[in-house]
């Protein structure tokens, strides 16, 4: 059912474990769905410097976490905020139809962390 | 890599002796119960004497045992067949919130054509609160249907209890036995159940056989129509072959059930006490008052198909409440209906054994939980 990226993330996930001093955190999902993510960023000179994350969920939201924080590494803010679900589900090798909603997960995580972060270096 | 199957109440291996007997009556005994001819009678004398059987293990009547093709089916014969014989406006159902969907989903779509159905609601252990199912009751209340023992924590309901209710108040009892029979005795005098579904593949019979039991006197509108195989109210050629099976599991089931309940209910107690040693805050599902092979664990903060998949890769096969696990946005109802949190009922996980498991499997699992809780926990922001 899963694509070997995704058992390669859920087994080995990059980036794992709460982050000290984030320069913004993104949290979004809901434990009463069976899912959460919490996304921690370090911001130098515009670009995204150090990522982490913890997520509660299945196989699929834990490897799409750990696919978005290889993705964002080094980035700069306007480049991580196109990446998008489809491009976190293609480079896992895909997603099954009714797991796709994991990876929506991740896009948004990683929204909800630049929003954090713009709003603490406002 | 070796299988280790601990999903027995999802569906059993199928027993040696089981399948032995069913191979005669596919190559040699195969003739249609319902022929004239010498082959055809002899179908039908095989069909009555496992009809005898079965009704003997239960206390009832052979011809109060119909045959039919699953538990889910033998549950839609039940409800469907009794209420559509009733006007919607004058049949009131009485269903539990924890029943299996083939009840659930048949009530539901009853309340759809315009009968008027409620749910009896369980205690934090899974047991019927018998309070509230009396004060439910109403004077249209025809018939309850409660489940034996709950296939998710294992829960024996309180059936004498609940038959005492329905005898005093004139009111039709079925029970969903599925997940009750062959390991458990029942008997349908002297507890009074007019109605009964059971399911072969769950007591190590082929899946696709079952059998409803429906008292002399009550009444039922069949689901399909065709030929006067068991009694009008099955059509459809009987199923020799799976039916001599599941008797003859069912014969195993009691022959063996003294030595098989000790042992598998030795098992489930080690595997209880050796995953409470080993992993924290681990909330217990399964009360005391249960089928011994069942049990059902918390593990708040782990979502369970994260749990069943990492399992699964490393040969063991178990089940989970969770929502991921069935595409479903919503987790167990049995779990939330016993009031367990969000986080519980997503990290529930259900192991039930069979005699066909081993000491050696229950440490491995032991093991293989731990490191896997402690692998995923690193993970999760509940720690």
């Amino acid at each position: 059912m899963y694509s070997k990226e995704v058992m390669d993330h859920f087994r080995h996930p990059r980036n794992v474990g709460k982050m000290e001093n984030p320069d913004g955190v993104g949290k979004v999902g809901d434990p009463q769905c069976g899912d959460e993510m919490i996304i921690y960023i370090k911001v130098e000179n515009n670009i995204i410097k150090d990522v982490s994350f913890e997520t509660y969920g299945c196989a699929a939201a834990i490897s799409s976490s750990s696919m978005t924080t290889e993705m964002m590494k080094g980035k700069t803010i306007e480049e991580v905020l196109q990446i998008t679900n489809k491009q976190v589900a293609d480079n896992l090798g895909g997603l099954p139809a009714n797991k796709i909603h994991c990876s929506v997960l991740a896009e948004d995580g990683i929204r909800a962390a630049i929003d954090d972060y713009r709003k603490k270096s406002k | 890599m070796n299988k280790i199957y601990f999903d027995n109440n999802a569906t059993t291996r199928v027993d040696d002796e089981a399948i032995k007997i069913m191979n005669e009556y596919f190559s040699s005994e195969y003739g249609n119960s319902s022929s004239a001819h010498g082959m055809g009678i002899e179908a039908l004398e095989t069909i009555d004497k496992c009809r005898e059987k079965i009704a003997a293990y239960i206390n009832c009547e052979p011809s109060e045992i119909i045959f039919t093709g699953s538990g889910t089916e033998s549950d839609n014969m039940a409800l469907l067949g009794y209420c559509h014989l009733k006007k919607p406006d004058e049949c009131h159902i009485i269903v539990s919130e924890i029943e299996h969907s083939a009840i659930l989903n048949t009530a539901k779509e009853l309340q759809k054509e315009g009968y008027g159905v409620s749910f009896a609601k369980v205690n934090r252990e899974g047991i019927i609160d018998l309070d509230y199912l009396e004060s439910i009751i109403n004077e249209k209340t025809k018939i309850i249907s409660i489940m034996y023992a709950n296939n998710e924590t294992g829960a024996i309901q309180p059936i004498k209890e609940i038959s005492e209710i329905t005898r005093k108040r004139n009111i039709v009892f079925h029970t969903d036995a599925v997940q009750y029979i062959g390991k458990g005795y029942i008997d349908v005098k002297k507890t009074e159940i007019e109605m009964l579904s059971a399911s072969g593949h769950k007591f190590h019979a082929p899946k696709g056989v079952g059998f409803l039991y429906l008292k002399k006197g009550i009444h039922i509108k069949p689901l399909i129509f065709g030929g006067s195989h068991e009694r009008k109210i099955r059509p459809g050629t009987v199923n020799v072959p799976y039916i001599v099976s599941m008797t003859k599991a069912l014969d195993v089931a009691y022959r063996d059930k003294e030595k098989n309940t000790k042992y598998i209910a030795g098992l489930r107690d080690t595997l209880k006490t050796g995953i409470l040693d080993s992993i924290d805050n681990i909330v217990i599902n399964t009360p005391n008052n249960s089928v011994y092979n069942t049990l059902n664990i918390s593990i708040p903060g782990i979502e369970g198909e994260a749990m069943l998949f990492s399992l699964s890769e490393m040969g063991i096969y178990i089940s989970t409440g969770s929502a991921c696990s069935s595409g479903d946005s919503k987790p167990s109802h049995v779990m939330t209906a016993m009031g367990r949190s969000d986080l519980e009922a997503h990290g529930s996980l259900r192991l039930s054994l069979s005699k066909y498991n081993s000491q050696d499997e229950i440490d491995y699992v032991i093991k293989s939980l731990k490191e896997i809780v402690d692998r995923i926990r690193k993970i999760s922001p509940y720690k």
